[in-house]
Parts: structure tokens; C-alpha cells; sequence
């Protein structure tokens, strides 16, 4: 006798092929939900930003009247800011995934350290926020200044910059480390001449995605106390700034007393869009340049 | 049954050359009651070995039976694994090397080693044979110039890469880049080169030359090499150690343990009843 009754397979075929279609088209539509939803962001925003956009927009200091207004400021402050966020996640995180990786006992305290990295990467931004106002721009007076921001969007994309390290170097195969050691090369030697280079690319990789979140933040900063209109243009770490995501803020609440500040907004959206995309597409070509081949 | 005769194996007469000069020969490395734990798994239990400088050594035996554990345990590599613990003593030139106030880079520069899968770094060839004088200090290009010419003929490589120095290693065959690896550790200007099967993932053309190359070597190096090849190890080696389950089984001449091994156990495996 069999159990599978190939006339009752045969009835029941119609309703599964169905039910098979139809899973098809469900996330089919999910995919595309989010897919339209960025188009007709883009397409808001460009139109309502693009005709803004010219030289002027560019380069001129920030301004209560739209016509003159321009994100100058906002577009130095924002640099100034990555030439603190750089070096600082750079040495902190890419520190922190060697002694992980390299030298911590791989035990109850390293996993601990891990596992809290992680939860790291899940605190919201508001609350790197009032971190950075507590420690950086009260306690050590520095006032909300270039360094203080700084110093908190560090803190912010830290876990990225580690797990994104750690990674890269948990990929260098240990057959690369084993032949250094087997040279008589003390662990830091082989870390700096064999484990580093090899690792370089992800952790770049990494690097340029974490800068490219702190491009984008805005509550931490907001909370630290950047003020909504800033005319001076910032000439160093020790000056106080504002960043285009920053302004973008505050064009849009204030949008209801100046409708034009809405433009002004959309136009800086695409500024900011484009930097982003460049930064991520440097990163997928440095990936894509150094994949690994061993 | 002995599987290799004066027939069969015309290198047995090399062999018996050597072992006549045997006497003479100082002990590089003596083991006594070494024993090796990996967590609970007892791996080496009361090894005791006396190796001969300026010979082949070879180490034999059945997956799993610690040969490469034992090999690694000469330059210490096999502290990389954690939970590793390790009694008894290895005198290299008289001095224990598992006393704590020997430091491992001390020893790995008098005791190269040639691993399994040929490893060279992602780097030119002339930075892989550089590599080893450089972390010792060498910054002087035409001293590192000498170093990589005369380490890259020794390991029989130089006509084949003299060219391309500046190329990345990885452009070369399996073959070539193992030699590679055995220039890099000449460069080191070992007293010892360890080999853990250095053959395997060669091709049998290769593995001559690797064969040869060992023969080339023992002048002037003490060679250790295990291997799964017993007519490699029968081939090349003065020496053969058979371990088994993680114990020595039989040390002897090469000759001797492939043509009247003295256990039952030898025997079997060297006439592939097991392994």
C-alpha cells in the first residue's frame, strides 16, 4: 500500500501552486514598498532642492533670509568634525579589535568586553548625546566646540569601527601568523608586519562606513548644543559649528515660520545624499579592490 | 614483512653511509619524558628522543598519533593552541627550551620551520625572504640582497624566480612557493629546520625537488620532517620514529625500522596494515 495518493496530489496541486505564487508576490511587494518609498523621497526632495542648489547655496554663510542663506559653515563643520571623528575611532577601534583578537585570553572577561561592544552599537544616539554634554562640553569645559562633537560621534560609530576590525582581522588566516612566529617574530611584529596589512582594507572598509553614520547624526549633536543659526564659519577643533544633517534640522522645524527654509532643507538633503553615496561607494571599491585571495 | 629491500629502495645504501658517521654526531635535540595535554586529551605521553645534528629525521605514523603535535613542540608553536600543558624537558644544545627563561623568539631563530601548506605572505618574494632578517634587525638593503640571493639558492629557487623578484608570491605554483618557504626559513639562518609534511599538498614533481632539497640540506642543517609518506620518510631520512596513539613506538635507523622493525606494531604499519 502507499501512503502518498498520487490522484489526491494530483486534486490538491492547483491550491499549492497557488499558495506557492502567491509567497512570491508577498515579498516581492515587500522589497518594492521600501524601494518606492526611497524613490519618491529622492524625487521629493529633488524637486523641491535641486533648483536651489547653485554656487551661492554652496558657499555662503548661513542667513535668516533664504535667498541669502548658504551651508559654507555647515559643509567646514563638518569636515573639522571627521578630522576629529577619524583619527580618534581609528586608534581607539582598530586598538580595541587587536587586543580582542591578538592578545585577550579568549575567556569569560573577552566575551564579556564583546558582548557589551554590541550592546554599544544598540544605544541610541541621544543618549552618546548627553554622554558628550556631561563629559566633554561641561566637565571638561570644552563648550559645544568642534572637538567636544567630535569626541561623542567617536564614541557613537566606535563599535563599527571594532566589529568592522575585528573582522578583518579574525580573516587573516592563521597559517600567515604561523609563519611569522615560526621566524622568531615577537606577536607585535607579526601584528605590524603581517596581521595589520592583510587586514587593512576591511578595516578601512569599516572606517569609511562608520564616518559616513557620523556624517549623518544629528541628535547628539542637537543635544550638545549646537545653536540653530551660527554666522561664523568654524577654523579649527576649539571653534563652535554646526553640520549640514544639524542644519537640515533645523530648516525643516522652523519650515513653518519661512516656507522657503523647506527648500533650503531639501537642497542641503541632496548635498548630504551625495556626499554619503561617494563615501559608500569608496568603500564598496576598496572592498571590492582588496578581496581577499588566499 | 619488510616492504622495502636492497631492491626496491636504492637510497637504503645512503642511508647506511650516514648511520656510520652517526657516532660521531652531536645530539641538536633530546627529549625526555615529554608529555602533552590539549584540555583532557593526553596527546604525547613519555616521549624520549635523541636527534642527531646534520641528519634527516623523520617522524611516522597513523593520523591523530601527535607526530605534528611532537614537531610543533620543538620550536614551541604548540603553545598557539590554548590549553596546552606540557611536562618533561627538550634540551636543544643542552638548554631546556620549556624553561620559562627561554624565550620562544630566541629559539624560532635557531629553528626554522616548513609547514604543511605552502604559507608565503602576500607580499613580493624578495619581501618573504627578507622578511625573517628584517625582524631580526637587518636594514642594510645590500646585506638583505646577499640574504635573499643566497637563501633562494639554497632552497634550488633562485633560477626560477630570479627575474621576478618583485612579484607577489602568490603568482607561483604550489611547488615553488613551498621552496619559497624553505628559502624564507633558510634566511633565518637556522641550525634546525622542522618540516610538518611538507609535501602533502605538493604535486610528485615537486615533491622531489622538495626531497632532493632535503637531502642538499642535512649538510649543513639538522632536519626534523614528518610525514605520511613512508616511502618519503624511506627515501630521505637517516632516522625514523614511529609514533603511535601518542607514544614512540620505535626509534632506530631508517633501514632498520623499514626492513626488521623490533615491534609487531611497526611492522603493521609500515606494511599498511593500518594507518
Amino acid at each position: 500500500m502507499k501512503y502518498i495518493d498520487s490522484e489526491q496530489v494530483h486534486k490538491k496541486m492547483g491550491s499549492r501552486l497557488l499558495a506557492n505564487s502567491l509567497a512570491k508576490t508577498i515579498f516581492f511587494l515587500a522589497t518594492l514598498f521600501g524601494l518606492v518609498v526611497l524613490i519618491v523621497l529622492i524625487y521629493r526632495v529633488l524637486a523641491d532642492g535641486l533648483s536651489w542648489i547653485n554656487m551661492d547655496f554652496l558657499m555662503n554663510r548661513l542667513s535668516t533670509d533664504p535667498e541669502k542663506a548658504g551651508i559654507w559653515g555647515a559643509i567646514v563643520g563638518t569636515f573639522w568634525l571627521m578630522l576629529v571623528v577619524a583619527p580618534v575611532t581609528m586608534v581607539l577601534g582598530v586598538g580595541t579589535a587587536i587586543y580582542l583578537e591578538e592578545y585577550a585570553a579568549k575567556g569569560r572577561i573577552s566575551s564579556f568586553i564583546k558582548t557589551n561592544i554590541s550592546n554599544l552599537a544598540g544605544v541610541p544616539s541621544v543618549v552618546f548625546g548627553i554622554l558628550g554634554l556631561t563629559v566633554f562640553a561641561r566637565a571638561l569645559d570644552l563648550g559645544s566646540v568642534v572637538l567636544a562633537g567630535g569626541l561623542t560621534m567617536a564614541l557613537l560609530v566606535l563599535p563599527v569601527v571594532v566589529v568592522a576590525s575585528q573582522e578583518a582581522i579574525r580573516a587573516v588566516p592563521q597559517f600567515l601568523r604561523e609563519a611569522s612566529y615560526g621566524m622568531g617574530a615577537t606577536k607585535w611584529q607579526t601584528i605590524k608586519n603581517v596581521v595589520l596589512p592583510a587586514a587593512l582594507p576591511g578595516i578601512l572598509t569599516g572606517l569609511i562606513l562608520a564616518l559616513s553614520r557620523a556624517i549623518g547624526e544629528t541628535a547628539p549633536l542637537v543635544v550638545i548644543g549646537i545653536p540653530a543659526l551660527l554666522i561664523p564659519v568654524p577654523d579649527g577643533i576649539f571653534d563652535k559649528f554646526t553640520i549640514l544633517p544639524v542644519q537640515i534640522y533645523y530648516w525643516t522645524i522652523d519650515s513653518a515660520l519661512v516656507a522657503e527654509y523647506a527648500n533650503l532643507a531639501a537642497a542641503t538633503i541632496v548635498i548630504l545624499l551625495i556626499v554619503l553615496f561617494a563615501m559608500n561607494s569608496i568603500a564598496i571599491l576598496i572592498r571590492n579592490k582588496f578581496q581577499k585571495r588566499y | 614483512m619488510p616492504v622495502m629491500t636492497e631492491k626496491t629502495n636504492p637510497n637504503t645504501k645512503i642511508a647506511n653511509v650516514s648511520q656510520k658517521a652517526t657516532e660521531n654526531k652531536k645530539v641538536v635535540y633530546n627529549t625526555k619524558d615529554l608529555n602533552l595535554w590539549y584540555g583532557e586529551g593526553h596527546a604525547l605521553k613519555n616521549i624520549n628522543l635523541a636527534i642527531n645534528e646534520n641528519e634527516v629525521t623523520a617522524i611516522i605514523g597513523p593520523s591523530g598519533c601527535g607526530k605534528s603535535t611532537y614537531i610543533k613542540t620543538l620550536n614551541r608553536m604548540v603553545e598557539l593552541v590554548p590549553s596546552v600543558r606540557i611536562s618533561g624537558e627538550i634540551l636543544y644544545r643542552e638548554r631546556n627550551i620549556l624553561d620559562k627563561s627561554f624565550k620562544v623568539e630566541d629559539l624560532r631563530t635557531s629553528v626554522g620551520m616548513v609547514f604543511q601548506k605552502p604559507n608565503p605572505f602576500p607580499k613580493s618574494i624578495y619581501e618573504n625572504v627578507a622578511y625573517g632578517p628584517k625582524i631580526h634587525g637587518i636594514r642594510d638593503k645590500k646585506i638583505l640582497d646577499e640574504i635573499v640571493e643566497k637563501s633562494l639558492r639554497g632552497a634550488a629557487i633562485w633560477d626560477e624566480v630570479k627575474d621576478r623578484l618583485n612579484q607577489n608570491a602568490y603568482g607561483l605554483s604550489g611547488g615553488q612557493q613551498q621552496r619559497l618557504c624553505i628559502a624564507r626559513c633558510l634566511a633565518i639562518e637556522p641550525d634546525v629546520i622542522l618540516m610538518d609534511e611538507p609535501t602533502s599538498a605538493l604535486d610528485p614533481i615537486s615533491t622531489l625537488k622538495v626531497e632532493e632539497l632535503v637531502q642538499e640540506l642535512k649538510e649543513e642543517f639538522s632536519i626534523i620532517i614528518v610525514t605520511h609518506n613512508m616511502q618519503q620518510a624511506a627515501r630521505i631520512s637517516d632516522k625514523t620514529a614511529f609514533f603511535l596513539n601518542g607514544e614512540v613506538i620505535e626509534f632506530a635507523e631508517t633501514d632498520k625500522i623499514f626492513s626488521t622493525p623490533s615491534d609487531k606494531r611497526t611492522e603493521d604499519y609500515i606494511t599498511g596494515r593500518f594507518g
